[in-house]
């Protein structure tokens, strides 16, 4: 098209003279607050790419005058915060497990170090509020299978259960009676363990149930059913259970058993963590005072991890 | 003819090896792929041997000069109705996702129907599907329209149309099945991007094509924003599918990057498939279809030419920002950082020249519903080309970056800005291409835009708050020095926002269904007795190509 300028009637403004399917440009200068916010983010830029590290080189990039990177700018946040929480840290680290409920002020500055450390490694499986779910323990209760004081709970967090590849871990391992007892025998016996808990009445199955029961099973869990620590064998008189306390739970619990795992942490987890995890357990509800100093040496590792079932 | 008997011979072809391949075919989502592609290519040989019929018996008088004296809109009509369905097809996907987020039932324990599958099928819907067929049937529309000029290589531009359908269905087909690259907005495999690759060039000799013949002097701004589009898209997305199959007949591929290499041009990628697809193309359809609404002069042609080059200069380096605070070398975060502030004008000059070249006619705001869209559209691209540089400021970045944010910001984006420039553009259209005297309802227009700005309120403002809630908690420590929130706890916090979000988006796909019956209606032929809201006048005589008239 030939230049066609003419002056735009509602604006005053010329047009270029250019027309494309009846479209038609202004000639309108560039707002100046925009050339002028432009030209102030470029020059922003350059000064960013002065100071910070921009321009790539052979051998890395040029570090800018004030020789900043992310890596140095954690480094230095952690070491800073390192240095704040080392009076705790060192104190804790010097303190032995048992006496730290003892020690008021750092048993609370353990608990909340605790509560940050749970909800990282330990909500996937005990819920964020401890409570667990069928086959994780509730934490926040008083039932303990291996035991509830101080030690007893930092043993466990720090070696596991059932680990297979440690030693020292917590090791306990209840028969599958699928195959010792028959389908009448299974019965009666898981008849006669919900007598226990009160969940069901006394009846004639229950009574044989009874005979196999001290047959069987009173050697780990006790004459009375109330379990054995060192055993890690659960208490069946209490309305607490892991895997459920209804007959059909029962009846698969003693017919194929269970044999729940808990990662160890030592190997994941340095200790101060571990003791702090371990103070905030505690604190949840159920945990115990720990024994008098006699008998509150650790359980002997050689007793606990050989704890095999005949 | 003997063309033709080559095309059915080409297609025939084809059809023979997908055959082959699909029983070949080391994976079963393989073979289904192949089995799709053996019928897409009997149904293309079939439609080649129907054209020799047509042409050549049925029409013999048809001539050339009839349809010299029109523009080349059928492939326009199909992908205005393309657009259409896949826009409700991909909104709907949206919704259930958004509610399996509140809801994670509604996975429904299926493979097929989990969130990680479905939510590629979302987004490539709306961005590709939806995003893409109105970015080809409008340039196509406007190419002839500011050339003068009917599309060069007519069969090639039906090519590019079905040939971009089919790449649709293996994509969203092959995201149920499982089959993903992995990179996210490049999710389909080698094959699907060999053949992406193949329509694409046919797209740009189509656009190209028609802009060498074109009837005009100057080349008008539109077409610039669609020809870099065009061809930044094909370099990005050979770049960034740059793989190695496993098999030739395994649907398996992997990246020929590894580590942080292949993170950075994943995300160099993934920004500018925002800029160039949803900026860049986007922008076109506005420079054309704003000033024609509105029947005024652009704004100002200096500024559109300065916005131009420096968008398209700063966009490219912008990708970076998607990286912060990671394996990428700090530099390569300074780059992405510093070009994406300094974007902030460049991206904000096509919103001044959009919504200033109203001037003279504001009016219209009151009384037209389409232009009203148009203004909302600008309205969200200029926010949301404002949220963009700030996020990718690092110290904004720590807070926002894997939140919610993000999804809001993208969002008020693809919602606001893309979706409703469409829309306009739709409106535009429809009347147009099917020679109606307007839509059948302009107030069924206006409930669109009042469905879908409340809806996009509801949305955006429900992933802010989620957003910013879930980094403050992340960060949260309490007096000891110790986190304060487990992930689970945000997660659960953040519910109540994830219904909002839900309902935004419902409103937003009932608008798109009240755009739909409005539509039905009008290709039909009807119109609504109502109060009219506005009239743009239409000249049928100047909507045609150029055609030279011998000298007498």
């Amino acid at each position: 098209m030939a230049e066609n300028k003419r002056i735009d009637a509602p604006t005053g403004t010329q047009t270029v003279g250019h027309e494309w399917d009846g479209i038609e440009e202004l000639d309108t200068p560039m707002p100046r607050w925009w050339v002028f916010t432009f030209w102030v983010c470029i020059l922003w830029g350059i000064g960013y790419v002065v100071l910070f590290p921009a321009i790539p080189l052979f051998n890395g990039a040029t570090p800018g005058l004030w020789n900043w990177s992310s890596r140095g700018q954690l480094e230095q946040q952690m070491k800073a915060e390192t240095l704040r929480r080392a009076p705790i840290t060192n104190a804790l680290s010097a303190i032995p497990v048992e006496e730290l409920a003892g020690n008021e002020k750092l048993y609370q500055a353990a608990i909340e170090g605790g509560r940050a450390a749970f909800k990282v490694h330990c909500v996937q499986c005990h819920g964020s509020g401890a409570a667990g779910s069928k086959g994780y323990p509730n934490l926040n209760d008083d039932d303990w299978l291996w035991g509830g004081d101080l030690p007893a709970i930092h043993y466990t967090l720090t070696h596991g259960v059932r680990q297979p590849d440690h030693e020292e871990t917590r090791f306990s391992q209840m028969p599958a009676f699928g195959g010792v007892l028959n389908g009448g025998e299974i019965d009666a016996v898981a008849a006669y363990v919900q007598t226990l808990s009160g969940k069901a009445k006394p009846s004639a199955r229950s009574a044989v149930g009874a005979t196999l029961f001290a047959n069987n099973c009173a050697s780990c869990h006790g004459t009375d059913g109330k379990g054995m620590r060192e055993f890690g064998a659960p208490n069946l008189t209490d309305g607490i259970w892991l895997y459920g306390g209804d007959a059909a739970s029962i009846k698969t619990t003693i017919t194929k058993a269970r044999y729940g795992v808990m990662p160890r942490w030592n190997n994941r987890l340095d200790p101060v963590t571990i003791k702090m995890l371990a103070a905030y357990v505690h604190s949840l509800g159920g945990g115990e005072a720990t024994a008098t100093p006699a008998t509150a040496t650790a359980p002997d590792p050689e007793k606990v991890a050989t704890n095999v079932q005949p | 003819m003997d063309i033709l008997l080559t095309r059915v011979g080409v297609w025939f072809f084809v059809a023979v090896m997908a055959f082959a391949a699909m029983a070949l075919g080391a994976d079963q989502a393989y073979s289904v792929h192949m089995g799709i592609v053996c019928i897409a290519a009997l149904i293309a040989m079939a439609a080649s041997m129907n054209r020799f019929d047509f042409l050549t018996q049925k029409f013999p008088a048809l001539s050339g000069a009839a349809v010299a004296s029109r523009y080349d809109d059928e492939p326009i009509r199909w992908g205005a109705i393309a657009t259409l369905f896949w826009g409700i097809a991909g909104f709907l996907v949206g919704l259930i996702i958004a509610l399996q987020l509140a809801f994670p039932v509604l996975n429904f324990n299926l493979e097929f129907t989990t969130f990680g599958r479905l939510r590629p099928l979302h987004t490539s819907a709306v961005i590709f599907a939806f995003g893409g067929n109105a970015l080809i049937a409008t340039s196509f529309y406007v190419v002839q329209r500011t050339c003068r000029a009917r599309l060069a290589f007519p069969g090639l531009a039906r090519f590019v149309f079905w040939g971009y359908q089919l790449f649709i269905v293996l994509a969203a087909t092959g995201y149920l099945m499982g089959v993903t690259e992995g990179k996210e907005y490049a999710e389909p495999e080698w094959y699907v991007d060999l053949w992406l690759t193949v329509v694409w060039v046919s797209y740009l000799a189509v656009f190209v094509g028609t802009i060498v013949k074109r009837k005009e002097p100057h080349i008008y701004v539109a077409n610039w924003f669609y020809l870099s589009f065009i061809i930044t898209v094909a370099m990005l997305h050979l770049v960034n599918n740059l793989s190695m199959p496993v098999s030739i007949f395994g649907s398996k591929s992997y990246s020929a990057f590894a580590g942080v290499q292949d993170a950075l041009t994943q995300w160099w990628y993934g920004h500018n498939a925002v800029g160039f697809f949803l900026t860049a193309g986007f922008l076109a359809m506005m420079y054309y279809f704003v000033p024609k609404q509105a029947e005024r002069p652009v704004y100002s042609y200096r500024l559109s030419i300065v916005h131009f080059w420096s968008l398209i200069f700063l966009y490219i380096w912008a990708g970076p920002h998607h990286l912060h605070y990671t394996a990428l070398p700090d530099w390569a975060q300074t780059l992405g950082m510093v070009f994406s502030v300094v974007l902030w004008m460049p991206s904000w000059g096509g919103m001044i020249n959009g919504l200033m070249t109203l001037n003279g006619a504001w009016d219209k705001i009151r009384t037209d519903p389409i232009i009203r869209m148009m203004v909302m559209a600008l309205a969200f691209y200029g926010m949301s080309t404002f949220e963009g540089p700030m996020l990718s400021i690092k110290a904004v970045n720590s807070l926002s970056h894997y939140t919610d944010w993000t999804i809001g910001h993208v969002h008020s984006g693809a919602l606001g800005w893309n979706g409703m420039i469409t829309f306009a553009c739709l409106y535009y259209l429809f009347p147009r291409l099917w020679n109606r005297e307007r839509m059948y309802s302009l107030r069924m227009i206006n409930w669109h835009f009042w469905l879908s700005t409340l809806g996009i309120v509801f949305y955006a403002s429900a992933m802010w708050v989620s957003g910013i809630m879930q980094g403050l908690m992340w960060r949260e420590y309490g007096a000891d020095g110790y986190l304060v929130y487990s992930f689970a706890e945000t997660v659960a916090a953040m519910f109540p926002m994830y219904l909002i979000r839900a309902f935004g988006g419902l409103l937003y796909l009932a608008g798109a269904l009240v755009m739909v019956f409005n539509v039905w209606m009008t290709v039909a032929g009807k119109i609504r007795v109502e109060k009219p809201m506005t009239e743009t006048p239409h000249n049928p005589e100047a909507d045609r190509p150029y055609v030279a008239v011998p000298a007498e």
